[in-house]
């Protein structure tokens, strides 16, 4: 599976157009990490616990997206992009979305 | 009595807030001073890889292969540009303080997407795209930490080229 965020693959061409693919997911941050992130807004600094987080759910996301194109029989995604909000106090989304294609 | 009990709470109320002040001005500093070393020191590490904001790679590349790479950081600003923050937003204008903050998080997110593309071999990065959100809003709903995220494609070269075989241009 193709991953990419140009609009073409060089030296590929695309032969059959499948239409959005998406993935998404919610995560929390756990209490342990929260107290973490109350002593950094004092101190100022990198909150790794969240950096962790927000990465593995964007592996999740991009994970599931590949999953649906694959079951429309797609090989590529191209031009995905990624999106970030919290829904809730303490809780981000993270969606990846994209078009399928087969490519030749 | 309750008054003298009251003033108390206020005096006690004073000094935490003027300890936080003092820890964050000088751990606020001093990581901000060590991180621009890094990001400066880094970035001249990774010059070799060049970003670019253009979709369309230029043509007459041997075939490379693409691959998604990314780069994302969570910082968190410090109690007294918080505070520094809070009382420009009486008068209005410049925010300084979070110009920094905003500055090394995207150079971050940047040179973490450069040090992924370095790990599986491409050199050059198309369709770099910044995305910027504020992930935990502290109190009053004042930005706490943002979150920036770095993203694109690396070309990897399928077939490099070894040193030392010359390239038939077809220019004779």
């Amino acid at each position: 599976m193709v991953v990419t965020n140009l609009e073409t693959v060089p030296g590929r061409r695309i032969t059959k157009h499948l239409g959005l693919v998406q993935g998404s997911t919610i995560r929390a941050k756990h209490v342990g990490r929260d107290i973490m992130a109350g002593f950094k807004n004092i101190f100022g600094g990198e909150l790794k616990g969240y950096t962790e987080l927000l990465q593995e759910s964007r592996e999740e996301a991009l994970e599931r997206m590949q999953q649906q194109a694959a079951a429309i029989g797609a090989n590529a995604v191209l031009n995905v992009r990624f999106s970030t909000s919290s829904v809730a106090q303490g809780a981000a989304e993270i969606l990846a979305y994209g078009t399928a294609v087969t490519l030749e | 009595m309750v008054q003298q009990l009251r003033w108390n709470n206020h005096v006690v109320d004073l000094i935490i807030f003027l300890t936080l002040l003092v820890l964050g001005y000088g751990f606020g500093r001093w990581a901000e001073h060590r991180h621009y070393r890094s990001i400066i020191k880094r970035e001249g590490e990774l010059r070799h890889i060049i970003t670019f904001a253009t979709k369309v790679p230029p043509p007459g590349q041997p075939e490379p292969d693409t691959c998604l790479v990314q780069g994302s950081v969570v910082i968190s600003i410090d109690y007294f540009k918080r505070f520094l923050a809070g009382l420009r937003a009486l008068v209005g204008g410049k925010v300084k303080s979070y110009e920094t903050l905003i500055d090394r998080a995207r150079r971050e997110a940047i040179l973490r997407m450069k040090e992924d593309a370095n790990g599986k071999g491409g050199d050059q990065i198309f369709n770099v795209k910044l995305e910027t959100s504020s992930i935990s809003k502290g109190r009053r709903e004042r930005i706490g930490s943002v979150e920036v995220l770095a993203y694109g494609t690396a070309l990897i070269a399928s077939h490099p080229i070894p040193a030392g075989v010359e390239l038939d241009t077809g220019i004779q």
